[in-house]
């Protein structure tokens, strides 16, 4: 009873510690699986964007109509989405790296990275938004 | 934020030139930082022009032989002169090196020699290592068993499980490789550094220890192990030719893998 209750003790008072030893805003256990995801994010990208360009590159001279047409497809409206969702993942999570890296006064450093992550969510709902408007248009 | 610039206290200035004697044949000049703590001037570089042949072959012989014939008041850490101590770590010719396994004659044109990049300096090319040492201690390094010790013999290890410690033990503590990479003068106070990372890993590799788990519970840290972007200086620096960046790759395979 009394080894359990210093033990639970010790444990709170460790992280409590930690949590201000090392600010951030990954929050430390979830360190791994931070890097873990940029390097999964970046792999994806390497097919995605490289198809996405080359589709654009396809379309360069083409008609309004014809782009929309594209767009319209089922499977490219689905891979579009899916490509900028893992675009704007990415991007975060880099940012928010390069953040940590330079910004070294707490509270600015905070809302850096919480403006990048608003601003990458907003960006995501933005173009699947844009894509959808063209799906459902027809 | 980060400072790209030396405050205006550290910048480096001019120093004096110690001619060498008439006469002297094979002379190459020697660049070296200076800084007193006990006075208020800025850094400055000294110039000494040292006889190659009357000198040692290794770069810490001609700062011995500046030492002990023209400025007795150099300081610098020495202490093996093979090699094996890390005590004379220093940044000679752009790079971080022991000055004591640094031939001179691989230096074109002038020698320049300052002390450890991006640490606070004590005198002129000795650092304020303490951070580093900190660290070193905050990694464990020492063999962690929770099963009781074998009767009348070591705990046995196969040839194969010794092998992985290979390109490991061989760390002789100089810093060199934490003190060259831009993470760690970034971040150095959150960040382990290579060092640190790689006697980390010595212990994680360790058959015998029972410890692994807590020792990469300790490294879950988006600073203490993450900050290692695979700039790889340290490996180009290692004055022992090991991979500080390659065992932290190894400990990240090691965090996903446990996962």
């Amino acid at each position: 009873m009394g080894m359990g209750l210093s033990f639970d003790g010790k444990n709170l008072m460790h992280g409590f510690i930690n949590f201000f030893r090392f600010r951030s805003t990954t929050g430390a256990k979830h360190a791994t699986a931070h890097w873990w995801a940029q390097r999964v994010t970046a792999i994806l990208l390497i097919p995605l964007l490289l198809w996405f360009v080359a589709s654009i590159i396809s379309l360069v001279g083409a008609e309004q109509e014809d782009v929309r047409t594209w767009i319209g497809v089922p499977w490219v409206s689905i891979l579009l989405i899916f490509m900028f969702g893992v675009l704007f993942h990415h991007t975060q999570l880099g940012l928010q790296v390069v953040l940590e890296d330079y910004v070294h006064t707490a509270w600015l450093k905070s809302i850096s990275i919480i403006f990048v992550k608003t601003a990458a969510f907003v960006l995501f709902i933005a173009s699947s938004f844009a894509i959808l408007i063209i799906v459902f248009a027809e | 934020m980060v400072e790209f610039a030396l405050p205006a206290n550290s910048k480096v200035t001019e120093g004096k030139t110690y001619k060498a004697p008439e006469g002297t044949k094979n002379v190459k000049n020697f660049k070296v930082y200076r800084w007193d703590p006990d006075t208020e001037d800025n850094p400055r570089i000294d110039t000494y022009e040292i006889d190659l042949d009357t000198c040692g072959p290794m770069v810490l012989d001609a700062l011995i032989k500046i030492k002990n014939e023209i400025d007795p008041s150099l300081t610098f850490r020495r202490s093996c002169r093979e090699g094996v101590c890390g005590s004379c770590a220093m940044n000679v010719d752009g790079t971080n090196t022991l000055s004591c396994i640094k031939d001179i004659n691989d230096i074109d044109n002038d020698a320049k020699i300052y002390p450890l990049p991006h640490m606070p300096v004590i005198k002129d090319l000795v650092p304020d290592l303490k951070q580093a040492y900190a660290q070193y201690a905050s990694i464990e390094p020492w063999l962690k068993t929770n099963t009781p010790a074998p009767k009348n013999r070591e705990r046995l290890q196969s040839p194969e499980e010794r092998e992985k410690l290979d390109g490991l033990w061989e760390c002789v503590l100089c810093f060199c490789c934490s003190t060259s990479c831009p993470s760690y003068w970034w971040n150095g106070d959150k960040y382990l550094g290579p060092a640190a990372l790689l006697q980390s890993y010595r212990w994680i590799a360790d058959s015998r220890d029972e410890e692994t788990d807590a020792r990469l519970d300790n490294l879950e840290d988006p600073f203490r192990l993450y900050r290692c972007h695979t700039i790889m200086n340290c490996t180009k620096t290692c004055p022992k030719h090991l991979n500080p960046a390659k065992a932290i790759g190894e400990v990240k395979v090691a965090m996903m893998q446990r996962k």
